[in-house]
């Protein structure tokens, strides 16, 4: 590389603009971003309806029934994440831009954690009650939904990157990346199960943080290869 | 090979059928492409692969004497492309999009008002992109090129939706683009008045 070379826009500035656009866009229509949260609120507020006032069933099935709420509400937010870049033709604009694909879809992919992942963090204190599950569980069910939270954003951004380009890409996607989203599930709600029962929950905590790392650090690039493909 | 852009027997197949075979073109600073061809003939194909949209079945494309595939970002830093999907998002107003473009690419630093102005589209600036008609966004696109600085302008078929004064516009730009050196490929079907050289290609 020569020192004539003209400068090239950076790489942090590309990838918080087009964070800033999504939350922006996001601000503008908030019916899309409350649907999962309302959805996760829904949930887990009508099971233990269902099932019952039992103290002793809802203490057992709380971690469970959250976790698998929270997974579904992801999935939910997940399929509009790319379609609409890729029908107005900006994906396209971001595919030639110079900053890299990887960090313009990590900018998108952290859009979509505060506003689906987040919400549903914040929320989860206040659903875990109708569960009766202690302030002290609380916290570590937080812990693991943050981390759980950010995996399944990323995550699920390579599925919805490579189902962008074929119209009822649901299912597709759900079976994408179900797969990979088992572990956190499992270990996601085994180690709120184990904080409720007073046991050390440091494994599972350390195998989700784990997890987010390398997601975190492997996605980006998957989900630009992804794009790419799709948008030919 | 001296060209700044030059493409070596580019070859392209969509399913079965073959596009083009074995094309091959170079273009200079000052210079314009011109892609001809009915509708279906691979135009925008064409030009889809040149910018690096579409991988090409073999062949390669050169950007000062380098393959282009080698250095993606340095070549993307250079070309700002505009296609039938404007890529705006309808819910922003022009200038909120044209803000965020410009973190996308290389900045001319150019104001954005004159060059609103020059396009004559400074009065719906405050107005999502969603009430634009079809050719006032396409003037949106227009302003995007302007504000970028970057040498290779890509237009596939760029006066669609425009009226006659827009169409005068936008050759108007192209010619003072190429006159500050700059290069422009268009892919264009409808007869468009052009007065000065290019270089055509013509797709079966």
């Amino acid at each position: 590389m020569t020192d004539n070379q003209p400068e090239m826009p950076g790489l942090g500035r590309g990838m918080m603009a087009v964070a800033k656009r999504d939350l922006f866009l996001a601000w503008k229509r908030p019916g899309d971003v409350l649907n999962p949260l309302f959805f996760f609120a829904m949930v887990a507020t009508l099971f233990p309806l269902a099932v019952g006032p039992s103290a002793e069933q809802l203490e057992f099935s709380g971690p469970g029934v959250l976790w698998v709420a929270a997974l579904l509400a992801m999935l939910l937010s997940l399929n509009s994440l790319f379609v609409s870049d890729f029908e107005d033709g900006s994906l396209e604009q971001m595919l030639v831009s110079p900053v890299p694909l990887a960090a313009l879809s990590l900018g998108k992919t952290i859009a979509h954690w505060l506003t689906s992942g987040l919400p549903l963090v914040i929320v989860a204190p206040i659903l875990g009650m109708t569960f009766r599950m202690p302030a002290s569980v609380m916290g570590v069910l937080m812990l693991t939904l943050l981390l759980g939270t950010i995996s399944l954003s990323l995550l699920g951004s390579i599925g919805a990157a490579l189902t962008v380009g074929l119209h009822r890409g649901t299912a597709l996607l759900s079976l994408l990346i179900l797969p990979l989203a088992m572990p956190l599930l499992i270990f996601g709600a085994r180690t709120v199960s184990l904080a409720a029962a007073g046991d050390v929950v440091a494994g599972g905590l350390y195998f989700l943080a784990a997890y987010a790392v390398l997601i975190v650090s492997l996605a980006p690039f998957a989900i630009a290869a992804a794009l790419r493909i799709s948008n030919e | 090979m001296t060209a700044k852009l030059t493409a070596d027997s580019l070859t392209l197949f969509r399913g079965e059928r073959c596009l083009f075979e074995n094309l091959s073109f170079a273009l200079n600073p000052g210079e314009l492409l011109l892609l001809e061809g009915c509708n279906g003939s691979g135009k925008t194909s064409l030009i889809r692969a040149i910018a690096g949209l579409i991988e090409l079945e073999s062949g390669e494309i050169y950007w000062d004497e380098q393959p282009v595939r080698r250095q993606r970002q340095v070549f993307n830093n250079e070309l700002v492309w505009m296609a039938h999907r404007v890529g705006f998002k309808a819910d922003l107003s022009l200038v909120e999009n044209l803000r965020f473009e410009s973190a996308l690419r290389r900045d001319s630093r150019h104001d954005l008002d004159d060059i609103l102005t020059r396009l004559n589209i400074n009065r719906l600036k405050r107005l999502p992109v969603r009430s634009l008609s079809a050719g006032q966004q396409r003037r949106v696109a227009l302003a995007r090129m302007l504000m970028s600085a970057a040498t290779l302008w890509m237009m596939d078929e760029p006066v669609t939706n425009l009226d006659r004064e827009g169409r005068s516009l936008v050759m108007t730009l192209v010619s003072e683009h190429l006159a500050r050196g700059g290069m422009v490929i268009m892919a264009a079907h409808q007869d468009i008045q052009i007065d000065f050289p290019v270089h055509t290609i013509q797709l079966q």
